[in-house]
């Protein structure tokens, strides 16, 4: 059924992703694409694996952000302000209002009542690829193999996975994270781990003005320290050294 | 985004198709003339040619019946479910046509409603889309509906005048206002669809408090589906020139040639018959140029990332 949840879900099960602490390591790419493979659904398949132009279906992608200072075009990083790379990763933010949802004409593509995770149902989809139309976010990539749609499952076969120790029951991603820059929880309760991230924090939505609602928030990178700020590495001044390194420097100014 | 050539072919020929079926729906043409029962067993083979060719572009065409089921929320759906219905009025209107050489006035106009509804919910699909800024707008559904009615009248007038019509005038006359109004709002689409993009790499990233975003590192070395889908870029290098051949083919070849028809009546014959043919092929090839720039110009909130 791809009408949406009439009411808010009891819970919004989703990630929040700090974008402070990731150091684009792909670390979570590979352990979603590793997991997600043998796991719900058909396989995430690669077309032209060992060749030149491969390429294939990931569930979850970090892109590389250059930050400048308003108003000013190509500066050099760190040299500049406030200037920064920001590493960020992006996967399926569970949206509230999930448009990928209502435009699915079989049926696929739904969001559960009591989690608010967005699945598609592989035996439905008819590879059709107008929910990936819809997504603002690219969240979503036809395997070209199966000709269905993939997606983040947030890990729904993790996280309710008895048969793992409970450390394991949340998405491959969260668990991996070297940086622990990625977090799981419930965000529609205020007292969970992640809400008092967001509040903190203030976590954000991306796109906000598409109206999906997204469940996901990112946490933003902290203010940097300005180069200034840090004490800088006296090039030539040798006026302070004493001692043995004193008597060097003496005597080799000298020869 | 990316034209699939599947998808061009669709929309035009399905428009071309439900644009002549509603007009014979509306008994412009006299029924008993063999034109006009080739008229709705051409209508017919466009509308299910238009439909096959969709499904060439789905993943597992052959669950393609489950896309009738979500009619509730999707636009998709519910042009699936429309283009089904619609067969059985048009069918019967050309049952009555090719074998009891006779219109019903009831059954025609169900018909053409149909028609028009099948056409909208066919522009709906990409007017839903929020992510896609220049299809987001009421323009789109109206360029659609004019472009159907444009290439059906067209349509209408080569057979008309493949029959003899008596009165051919009115139907070369209107099939040249027709394209005239198709191009006008297709021509306010364009206006509209420069208006400053929704999203921003600014707003994607949520970084825009620090500054202006730009794209270091792709997530990849290679493309992807992402970005052979909504990235498509060939057709914006030459889209001015493009946008010409569309309106010189599209609107300015058949305006002429039609209001011609109109204002010196008197060719009938083949001529008329030659001048209405050359029309509606010119059309045809300057709405699928449109059709194309359609896909190849829309910007999708996507690449916002990849920029
Ligand atoms: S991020 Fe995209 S795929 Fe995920 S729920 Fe939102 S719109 Fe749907
Ligand atoms: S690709 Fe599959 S899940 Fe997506 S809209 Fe089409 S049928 Fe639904």
């Amino acid at each position: 059924m791809t009408s949406l949840p009439r009411h808010n879900t009891p819970k919004k099960l989703g990630l929040v992703i700090d974008l402070d602490v990731c150091v684009g390591c792909h670390a979570c790419v590979v352990a979603c694409k590793e997991w997600n493979t043998g796991g719900y659904g058909s396989a995430l398949s690669d077309q032209d694996p060992y060749g030149a132009g491969v390429s294939g279906a990931w569930l979850n992608r970090v892109h590389g952000y250059e930050v400048t200072p308003d108003g000013r075009d190509r500066v050099v990083i760190g040299e500049a302000g406030d200037a920064r790379v920001v590493h960020f990763p992006k996967s399926c933010l569970h949206c509230d209002d999930a448009p990928c949802v209502t435009v699915c004409p079989t049926g696929a593509s739904y969001k559960r009542e009591d989690d608010g995770i967005v699945l598609v149902d592989e035996d439905k989809c008819i590879g059709c690829g107008l929910c990936a139309w819809a997504c603002p976010y690219g969240a979503r990539e036809m395997d070209l193999a199966a000709g269905v749609m993939k997606k983040c499952t947030l890990c729904v076969d993790r996280i309710y996975n008895e048969t793992l120790e409970e450390v394991d029951r949340v998405p491959s991603c969260v668990r991996t994270c070297p940086t622990n820059a990625r977090h799981f929880g419930d965000l529609a309760d205020p007292s969970s781990e992640v809400s008092h991230m967001v509040s903190e924090r203030g976590g954000f939505d991306l796109m906000p003005e598409q109206g999906t609602r997204p469940v996901n928030k990112y946490l933003p990178p902290r203010p940097r320290t300005p180069l200034a700020a840090s004490s800088a590495p006296a090039a030539d001044d040798t006026a302070d050294a004493t001692g043995f390194f004193g008597w060097v420097d003496r005597m080799l100014d000298r020869i | 985004m990316h034209p699939a050539f599947s998808i061009i072919v669709f929309t035009t020929l399905s428009g071309l198709g439900y644009g002549l079926a509603s007009l014979l729906g509306l008994g412009l043409l006299d029924p008993a003339q063999p034109a006009t029962k080739v008229a709705h067993a051409a209508a017919l083979a466009l509308i299910a040619g238009g439909l096959v060719s969709s499904t060439l572009h789905l993943g597992n065409p052959q669950r393609a019946w489950r896309a009738l089921s979500q009619w509730r929320s999707s636009w998709l759906s519910r042009e699936g479910v429309l283009a089904v219905v619609t067969f059985l009025p048009l069918t019967w209107s050309a049952y009555l046509s090719v074998f009891e050489s006779r219109w019903d006035p009831v059954i025609g106009v169900i018909g053409t409603a149909l028609c028009a509804a099948t056409v909208f919910s066919t522009s709906m699909i990409y007017a839903s889309l929020k992510s896609v800024d220049s299809w987001h707008t009421p323009w789109t559904p109206a360029s659609y509906l004019g472009f159907a009615a444009a290439s059906g009248m067209a349509a209408s007038a080569a057979f008309g005048a493949a029959g003899g019509a008596s009165l051919l005038w009115p139907l070369a006359g209107g099939a040249a206002v027709l394209v005239l109004i198709a191009w006008a709002i297709k021509t306010g689409w364009r206006k509209q669809a420069l208006r400053p993009p929704l999203s921003t790499p600014e707003s994607a990233t949520g970084l825009g408090h620090i500054g202006k975003v730009r794209q270091l590192e792709p997530p990849h070395m290679t493309d992807n589906y992402l970005t052979r889908e909504m990235g498509f870029r060939v057709a914006r290098k030459h889209a001015r020139k493009l946008w010409l051949i569309a309106l010189v083919m599209g609107c300015g070849v058949p305006a002429v040639l039609l209001a011609g028809l109109a204002v010196f009546p008197e060719s009938a014959g083949s001529t008329a018959v030659l001048v209405t043919l050359v029309s509606v092929l010119s059309l045809m090839a300057g709405i699928m140029v449109e059709r194309w720039l359609f896909f190849a110009e829309a910007r999708h909130a996507v690449m916002n990332y990849y920029r």
